[in-house]
């Protein structure tokens, strides 16, 4: 995986991000404040055309200038928890110009270390993490299995997809979701459900 | 949606234009989204700078002036502004003697502070934080995000600016920040929920005969639904909740906001049954404020803050104000 490859990445995650726009900021209204889809999509649209300005020469220099972009231009919660999580994975590659899965899988960790160090939330907590972390943790077995890329992307991103689903019937305890206590249940986590795009959109990329 | 607005994407580049035309004792960075006092910055004078997502209005840019704020950002419609609007407006206001954030406690506002006072740290300004949890309705707990920041916020930014306005020392204008947010609770009540523009429909359904109880300022639901019913009633379930967090005694401060589509009658029969309230319980309200000052959008309906004043507090209180939407003394 390249650097053209991480930027295929961007404007995959940019276009899923406009399609569910008003689907992910509906999620947001019943459990937040109606602003996800709305903030998302400024914020990766803005992070497309610094990629088109800057043209970044690496993976890991695409995806910090890609997390800066995410902590300027978002605001609210997820511009720097998401900024943050490009930004780990992309200081995790280094100078590298060509990513193994395995590689993929500890920038992710990373990722995941970032947010949660940011966020303090744990998995359970019905936020962003509980795609995030079984994606991580399902391209990590993928991983030591042995499988070939393309599989273990789409082993992440059913795991993002399972992990979104899976908020549905939990009580958030972190984000402005646990303002409402008992009745944040039976919702679907916005945040989890943007994860689980840029997992979709991450195996998209690999199948162009 | 009706509303009176140019495009979904200008809704706070449009407003703040209005408010640089409307108010000159302003200077308005559209650029980077900073509302400052004209002068800025003072020397020697603690800044105050506090932020938060556009739609509370005149919460943050109508606190800006004399005796309250030095820079307000307002972040996109309920969405808390970017660690570099927050920078520009702390180096813009740093006298020398130090920057207060006054932030209210959602996680999104928490975290772009947060960055944004490492971040000016690293250049040389030094920054001190306090945070603004007033809302009794959540439940505090170490596993949570915490109560938010509501109605209180004006309380802190009216003493802790008085205060700084004398030429007292950050450490000592936080001290008196974080003891009015201790010594405030407040609890909101909604009629009808609110539309956010770039949605484009009400933020949850509520019927004709129904209320929610213990709602934010961002269209959030609240804790409970409960049926409609007489304004004394309501205000009774309001007051319950603060005076069971923190029992009201003594000289009180005393806030009933409108939501932002609320008639200021109503505001009145509140605070009419409030005040009722407070002598039930011996407590007094000596200084009050009735309007829309801490909105959500179009919502109607209201919330309560209260302060337990000290002869400090009520001095800093008293003192000369000169903001858009705060003006008294001066």
């Amino acid at each position: 995986m390249n650097t053209q490859f991480f930027a295929a990445w961007i404007e995959e995650i940019a276009a899923a991000v406009r399609a569910q726009r008003d689907h992910l900021t509906q999620l947001d209204a019943a459990i937040g404040d109606a602003d996800h889809g709305a903030n998302l999509d400024r914020g990766f649209t803005a992070a497309r055309e610094a990629l088109a300005g800057a043209s970044p020469q690496t993976p890991g220099a695409l995806l910090v200038l890609v997390g800066s972009t995410l902590i300027r231009k978002v605001g609210g919660a997820s511009g720097p928890l998401y900024g943050t999580a490009f930004r780990e994975m992309g200081k995790a590659f280094g100078e590298a110009a060509e990513i193994s899965p395995a590689e993929l899988s500890t920038g992710l960790n990373a990722a995941l270390s970032g947010v949660q160090r940011l966020g303090a939330a744990a998995e359970g907590d019905k936020t962003m993490v509980d795609a995030l972390a079984p994606a991580a943790q399902a391209l990590a077995q993928a991983v030591r299995d042995g499988l070939k890329p393309e599989e273990a992307l789409e082993a992440a991103a059913a795991a993002a997809e399972q992990g979104a689903r899976a908020t549905v019937p939990l009580q958030a305890r972190k984000g402005r979701a646990s303002y409402l206590g008992p009745r944040s249940v039976g919702h679907e986590d916005p945040g989890a459900a943007s994860t689980a795009l840029l997992f979709g959109a991450l195996k998209a990329a690999a199948s162009r | 949606m009706k509303k009176l607005i140019n495009s979904v994407d200008s809704v706070v580049t449009d407003a703040l234009r209005g408010i640089a035309a409307a108010h000159p004792s302003l200077r308005v960075d559209l650029e980077n989204k900073v509302v400052f006092r004209a002068g800025a910055p003072r020397p020697g004078k603690v800044g105050l700078v506090s932020g938060g997502g556009s739609g509370h209005e005149p919460l943050h840019g109508g606190f800006v002036g004399h005796g309250m704020l030095d820079a307000a950002c307002p972040g996109e419609v309920f969405t808390s502004p970017v660690p570099d609007q927050l920078i520009e407006a702390t180096k813009g206001v740093d006298g020398g003697a130090g920057v207060l954030h006054i932030v209210k406690n959602y996680t999104g506002d928490v975290l772009n502070f947060q960055m944004a006072a490492e971040l000016s740290g690293d250049e040389g300004v030094e920054v001190a934080t306090v945070l603004v949890n007033d809302d009794v309705a959540v439940q505090d707990s170490l596993f949570t995000a915490g109560r938010r920041g509501t109605g209180a916020t004006l309380f802190v930014e009216k003493i802790a600016g008085a205060l700084a306005e004398t030429g007292a020392p950050l450490a000592e204008v936080a001290r008196v920040a974080r003891e009015v947010n201790e010594r405030s609770r407040s609890f909101g009540v909604a009629l009808t929920p609110c539309t956010v523009p770039a949605a484009g429909k009400p933020t949850f359904e509520l019927g004709d005969t129904e209320i929610e109880l213990g709602i934010g300022i961002h269209g959030e639901p609240g804790r409970t639904r409960a049926p409609m019913r007489e304004a004394r009633e309501i205000v009774r379930t309001a007051m319950d909740a603060i005076d069971a967090d923190l029992p009201l005694s003594g000289e009180t401060l005393v806030m009933v906001n409108g939501m932002g589509g609320t008639p200021l009658i109503e505001l009145y029969i509140v605070f009419a049954e409030v005040e009722a309230y407070l002598r039930e319980k011996g407590a007094t309200a000596v200084r009050s404020l009735v309007g829309n000052y801490v909105t959500s959008l179009d919502m109607q309906g209201f919330s309560v803050t209260t302060c337990s004043l000290t002869g400090e507090l009520t001095r800093l209180w008293d003192a000369p104000v000169e903001t858009p939407a705060l003006r008294w003394g001066r």
